[in-house]
């Protein structure tokens, strides 16, 4: 009834493929971001410290390895590592130059990542599937060991972790032990958001275009004109730039330091893909429900159901959690295998006809 | 620095052959374990073309599963035989609730679902028999104990009999597994669905029984690493990470080929002891963590089918 698309007259190309083809997309889009900047600060630090800030982290991430999983059709297990790569790199940018500002460096780091990114990715021209998969875990414990072993990433400090340094945003600080989560979640919305844009009209264009195609078959794309090295290097350079930057943004933003040597690890990258695959390949919502669905999932279990008077022990949780969402993937597998967003694509075409039959 | 690389550590290896034996020894007994593990995901593949992620996480869960009974008072024989009857359970399952709805899905997706799978057993593991470290009961199940000094090349080396039984082991169920394909009907009924799944279901082959068949044999093996490997160290969860060395392993020896993860295997552990001994010194140690996939990589890029797999061929 109110989700119609009825007199709504495309008369351009342009219009045909805008970001929001239907006008209550774009209210309804509008809206998730008035609460997202209005009611979610309400909620209290709990909430946004344990919840939504990580949340973010985490569909940065996946809306990273989607581009090159979804879009291009090639398998990572070393996202963990490129976000490492991204963290580090802002370390190391934000110690040698202190004055300029952390956002800055969150945004630049990503190039590094990028860098690495397409280094690993060069074998994607050759292998793909499971082998590309395997290549890929290469760079992930490669690059862990170096996270170890190179002590000028970490600055010769004695933890051998990342220490992040206190840093501020128009008198606000947004790093380091002073920042309050409020304000490092206004600066992560901003940048998912910012960065969400970004990610749709790559895929809508010249560029996601070619990823699609090279997805889709990659000899007959050949055959067309596309070039693959120059396509599937762009999927990895993009692709890693964005894992980069959530690598930043989690050791910055989230994390603050602290316990954080061992973050970027092989359970990391398995995590992203989970979201991105529970969430569905090639789809850019799809990383939000992802992320939501395995990141509330554990946190319900944890703090959600003691609070509703049910006792569960910490170990005992945390089993039940690796239970639970064994069972949810199998189970949302089974029954979507093209994932959440697929759903989310059915409810709304029913939601086109509701409440007539056709 | 050049010196320190291509000449050192071969000078090492001609002074002491010794110490080299005992590497390549090591090296032969790690390469063992993970063509066991690259065996389970090869029997698999083969029959159902699943990539079977849960591989790694059914050694832990087999041995744990042994381990658990064991400890709840079970006797040592009984509580073997126990846990193959788990691992049976556990195929059928599986078969059952994951594979049979998921048939016809892209190999991604299947990929998926044994991760699921995995996650479940992590879980149901530990919920179960609890999260921490166990050690395996070697000396119940009458596995020898003990090292056996060998004065050879102007020293000494020392053989665990434990690595010794391991291998034998090994190499009597590979043998086993040889036969069971090559003569019996049940094993010519795999390697028909190996070949096509379509050919060998009109020929009145059951793809669901033989789903199971091969899920309880990669299970049969899977216990038989989990005990290996638990005698080596201890039983952990600790193991799914080294499970993962399996995968530089079938990139070797091909996805799709028994005798290739057998060599792929002990060149993999062979290489990797050799580097991290040798050559890993020089950047400060550690290197076997990634060493083996490096080596894979390497490998690709020449023979991107590994050393016996079926070359691939794509139309379009």
């Amino acid at each position: 009834m109110f989700y119609r698309e009825a007199g709504q007259y495309k008369s351009t190309y342009e219009s045909d493929m805008a970001v929001f083809p239907i006008r209550q997309d774009l209210v309804g889009v509008l809206a998730i971001l008035a609460a997202a900047y209005v009611i979610v600060p309400q909620m209290g630090n709990f909430f946004i410290g344990t919840v939504m800030i990580p949340f973010l982290v985490f569909v940065m991430a996946s809306i990273g390895l989607n581009l090159l999983t979804g879009y291009t059709g090639l398998l990572s297990l070393g996202t963990g590592a490129f976000m490492g790569v991204g963290a580090y790199a802002c370390y190391k940018l934000t110690t040698i130059f202190p004055g300029v500002n952390i956002i800055v460096w969150i945004i630049i780091s990503g190039f590094f990542s990028a860098a690495v990114g397409v280094l690993f990715g060069l074998p994607s021209l050759r292998i793909k599937g499971f082998y590309l998969a395997v290549a890929t875990l290469a760079a992930q414990f490669f690059l862990q060991w170096c996270f170890v072993r190179i002590p000028w990433l970490y600055n010769y400090n004695a933890s051998g972790a990342i220490e992040v340094p206190a840093r501020e945003l128009l008198g606000f600080a947004i790093t380091g032990p002073n920042a309050v989560p409020l304000t490092r979640y206004f600066v992560l919305l901003t940048l998912v958001v910012f960065f969400t844009w970004i990610a749709s009209n790559l895929v809508r264009g010249r560029i996601g275009r070619q990823w699609m195609a090279i997805r889709d078959m990659d000899i007959a794309a050949e055959l067309m004109g596309i070039r693959p090295l120059h396509a599937k290097l762009m999927s990895f350079a993009v692709s890693s730039y964005f894992c980069g930057v959530a690598g930043a943004m989690m050791m910055f933003l989230w994390y603050g330091g602290g316990e954080a040597s061992d973050a970027f690890n092989i359970n990391l990258s398995f995590n992203v893909l989970f979201m991105v695959i529970i969430g569905g390949l090639g789809s850019l919502i799809g990383c939000f429900f992802g992320a939501a669905l395995l990141h509330l999932v554990p946190i319900f279990l944890k703090f959600g159901l003691p609070a509703m008077g049910v006792p569960l022990g910490g170990a005992t949780a945390e089993h039940l959690t690796h239970i639970i969402i064994g069972t949810l993937i199998i189970f949302f597998l089974i029954v979507e295998p093209h994932g959440l967003a697929r759903l989310w694509a059915t409810a709304k075409q029913k939601l086109r006809m509701w409440p007539f039959p056709y | 620095m050049l010196y320190d690389v291509f000449v050192d550590p071969f000078v090492q290896m001609a002074q002491m052959p010794d110490l080299l034996v005992q590497t390549l020894w090591e090296g032969l007994v790690a390469g063992v374990l993970y063509a066991l593990i690259a065996l389970g995901f090869v029997l698999i593949f083969k029959a159902s073309g699943v990539f079977n992620f849960a591989q790694g996480i059914m050694v832990v869960f087999a041995a744990l599963t042994l381990v658990g009974l064991y400890e709840k008072g079970v006797p040592a024989f009984l509580a073997l035989i126990l846990t193959i009857g788990v691992m049976f359970i556990l195929a059928w399952t599986t078969e059952r609730v994951v594979l049979r709805p998921l048939v016809n899905q892209p190999d991604i997706i299947l990929f998926m679902a044994t991760f699921g799978l995995t996650y479940f057993l992590i879980g149901l593991g530990e919920f179960i028999f609890g999260g921490n470290t166990k050690t395996m009961i070697t000396e119940q199940l009458f596995l020898p104990k003990g090292a056996i000094d060998v004065s050879m090349l102007g020293g000494r080396v020392t053989f665990q009999k434990l690595d010794i039984a391991a291998a034998v082991i090994a190499g009597a169920m590979v043998a086993g597994l040889a036969v069971f394909f090559q003569y019996t009907r049940i094993g010519r009924a795999l390697r028909a669905v190996a070949d096509s799944h379509k050919a060998a279901l009109s020929v009145g082959i059951s793809l669901n029984q033989i789903w199971v068949i091969v899920w309880f044999t990669a299970g049969i093996v899977a216990l038989v690493t989990g005990i290996m490997w638990g005698a080596r160290s201890d039983v952990s969860f600790g193991l799914q990470v080294i499970a993962l060395k399996a995968l530089p392993v079938l990139i070797l020896g091909g996805f799709t080929s028994v005798p290739g993860a057998i060599v792929g295997g002990l060149i993999i552990g062979i290489g990797e002891k050799l580097g991290e001994f040798y050559w890993g010194p020089l950047v400060g140690g550690g290197i076997e963590s990634w060493l083996a996939y490096l080596i894979a990589l390497a490998f690709l890029l020449f023979r991107p089918q590994g050393l016996f797999g079926d070359k691939i061929i794509e139309r379009i």
